[in-house]
């Protein structure tokens, strides 16, 4: 009697079991859908940067064209430039988004009065829940070359007003103040978070040790903040080939006068493909965008787990 | 000592609120166009405060208000159907990867994680969603191609990991389907990275220009944030019958410089208005992130 109770119990556990296995399926079934459609089927697609594509031929259609695309990419005049922009312009906003944001976290964190604090955070975080768009008017209000405000303050201290809009060589700075404008608020609180998991007793140590404010700093918070940066520099890098599209469109305002200082990648991309229609040569920029941001995922991570196994991401 | 502390703080209270101003002037320059008389601009450029306050830019945007009505509703729509139907379909991703019993998870995980580190790039998904979905020009295409997000599916997960495994299994011995668990338990144990999840998904899409760039060409689809990034350079686009408004030539009764700004505003503000709600939740989810590392 024992038994066979226990038996249908397992028999109807196992049937439950399998029930739960079907559910599971079934609620996976169409975000998996999803991703394959979306993520996966587009990798095909990779073909079109080594066809002559056509719209009307289609992807299978097109003739195969060996590697003119990577061709008319890596040889075209303004390969160089577009190359050095995106490396460099993705390093110094890398560097100064969170060197700012690593800074306000300090800051915050010693600020005592828990209300000045929401204050604060609440006032500097805003800008991150604005589009690039309205971002890009609030900087054209400061640069706009007849009624802009840095014109004006420029001419109070007697310097001629400038067409801003037409000087590449401040927008490598500009745009860097935009970034930190923007992301420096909210990238600040995954530090905060991090600093506020530190236990009190390592400053009570350090301050019978006799350590001074900086100690502090240096010795306690920095370290703890030390596992962030490496996820965020190992993705950082990977994206190094990338950038933020919004920031390097929207805010120059597209203007052909600024490319050779705010031409990147991801734009260059956009506007092969959607402005000049040239389909192959688009996608073989893609392409080595996403080879070399594997690659630089891949051996950083690598590089990093050779240092410090506990901080790589993988 | 003491007195020391005090010093210190209120030096630091100093710094932090001239950074706050800062960041925030520009809004406030934005506003101040906005209520600034356009022959004050034209005399004497954008100022901090207006000269005097006027209102003839936002009569001029409400006068023929059917462009920005439709670019909000349209947006409103979108980015509420994306809220609700992202919030779903990547809970139900998420809560069979939590699950210890579900065994295909690692593999699953990794299919999903793979896509982050390499993807076809911008060309291929255009082709498929132009050439073969055939989405471009219909208000789905908003929604359905971003439908999942890798990263929130992540933060998901950890989030339902965390909690506590003896109520989902009681409810589990008591007979109840993972479904049942699911939205009957786990959604409102969840409550906070829902929310976050759900608003975080109607900002984005609310901030949402570069779909209506790559997919839109019909202004009556326009998303707000589009329309505002045309109007920079095409302040003629707020006229309902553009061809009048072309004929008129370059739009000499408009105010244009204020009239820009005030749009800029009336597009902006309703996310300036409710975010603060919502910000101990971000910040929570960020917590939650660097917990998970």
């Amino acid at each position: 009697m024992k038994a066979t109770t226990a038996k249908l119990k397992t028999v109807k556990n196992k049937r439950k079991v399998n029930k739960s296995q079907i559910e599971f399926w079934s609620m996976c079934i169409l975000p998996i859908l999803h991703i394959v459609v979306f993520c996966y089927i587009p990798l095909i697609g990779i073909i079109i940067a080594f066809k002559d594509y056509k719209f009307a031929r289609g992807i299978f259609g097109s003739s195969w064209c060996g590697l003119d695309n990577f061709k008319v990419f890596l040889g075209s005049t303004e390969f160089l430039h577009i190359a050095w922009n995106t490396v460099k312009m993705n390093a110094i906003i890398i560097v100064a988004d969170n060197v700012a944001a690593i800074a306000l976290a300090v800051l915050l964190y010693n600020l005592k009065s828990r209300l000045s604090t929401k204050i604060f955070q609440t006032a500097l975080i805003t800008p991150n829940f604005l589009s690039w768009v309205i971002a890009a008017y609030m900087v054209f209000a400061f640069l706009n070359p007849n009624y802009g405000l840095l014109n004006k303050i420029l001419e109070t201290f007697g310097v001629s007003a400038k067409d801003w809009y037409s000087i590449p060589g401040a927008w490598p700075y500009i745009l860097t103040i935009a970034s930190i404008w923007k992301n420096f608020g909210m990238g600040s609180i995954l530090y905060y978070a991090a600093l506020m998991g530190i236990s009190p007793e390592l400053f009570e140590a350090l301050e019978i040790d006799g350590g001074k404010r900086w100690h502090k700093i240096r010795y306690i918070m920095l370290p703890e903040l030390v596992p962030i940066i490496c996820i965020k520099l190992i993705f950082a890098i990977g994206g190094i080939f990338g950038g933020d599209f919004g920031l390097f469109y929207q805010v120059p305002r597209n203007v052909g006068a600024l490319y050779s200082t705010t031409d990147i990648i991801p734009t260059y991309i956009f506007r092969v493909m959607r402005v000049q229609g040239n389909m192959g040569v688009s996608a073989a920029a893609g392409l080595l965008q996403s080879v070399v941001g594997f690659i630089l995922v891949i051996a950083t991570n690598t590089v990093v787990k050779k240092i410090d196994p506990e901080r790589s991401l993988f | 000592m003491k007195r020391n502390n005090l010093i210190s703080q209120i030096a630091l209270t100093v710094v932090l609120a001239l950074l706050s101003i800062a960041v925030v002037i520009p809004f406030i320059i934005l506003v101040s166009v906005s209520l600034s008389n356009e022959t004050d601009i034209s005399y004497y450029g954008y100022s901090l405060l207006p000269r005097q306050v006027d209102l003839t830019a936002y009569k001029y945007v409400f006068r023929n208000p059917t462009t920005i009505l439709n670019a909000y509703k349209v947006t409103a729509i979108f980015s509420f159907a994306s809220m609700v139907l992202s919030t779903l379909m990547i809970s139900l991703f998420a809560y069979p990867l939590s699950r210890k019993n579900f065994k295909p998870r690692r593999k699953l995980s990794f299919i999903m994680y793979f896509t982050t580190m390499f993807n076809g790039g911008l060309v291929p998904s255009y082709i498929l969603i132009t050439q073969y979905l055939h989405l471009d020009n219909k208000i789905w295409v908003y929604i359905i191609p971003g439908l999942f997000s890798v990263w929130s599916a992540f933060v998901m997960r950890t989030f339902f990991q965390g909690l506590p495994e003896s109520i989902i299994e009681s409810a589990y011995i008591d007979g109840a389907g993972e479904y049942r668990i699911l939205f009957e338990i786990v959604y409102p144990l969840s409550k906070p990275v829902l929310a976050t999840i759900a608003v975080g998904i109607f900002l984005g899409q609310w901030n949402n220009w570069y779909t209506s760039m790559l997919y839109i060409d019909k202004p009556e689809l326009y998303s707000l944030q589009y329309m505002l990034q045309r109007l920079m350079d095409n302040i003629a686009l707020l006229q309902e019958n553009q061809q009048l408004a072309e004929m008129i030539t370059d739009a000499v009764d408009i105010p244009s410089e204020t009239v820009r700004m005030a749009m800029a505003v009336v597009v902006a503000g309703p996310v300036l208005f409710v975010f603060p709600f919502f910000q101990k939740y971000f910040v929570k989810v960020m917590f939650l992130g660097s917990v998970n590392g």
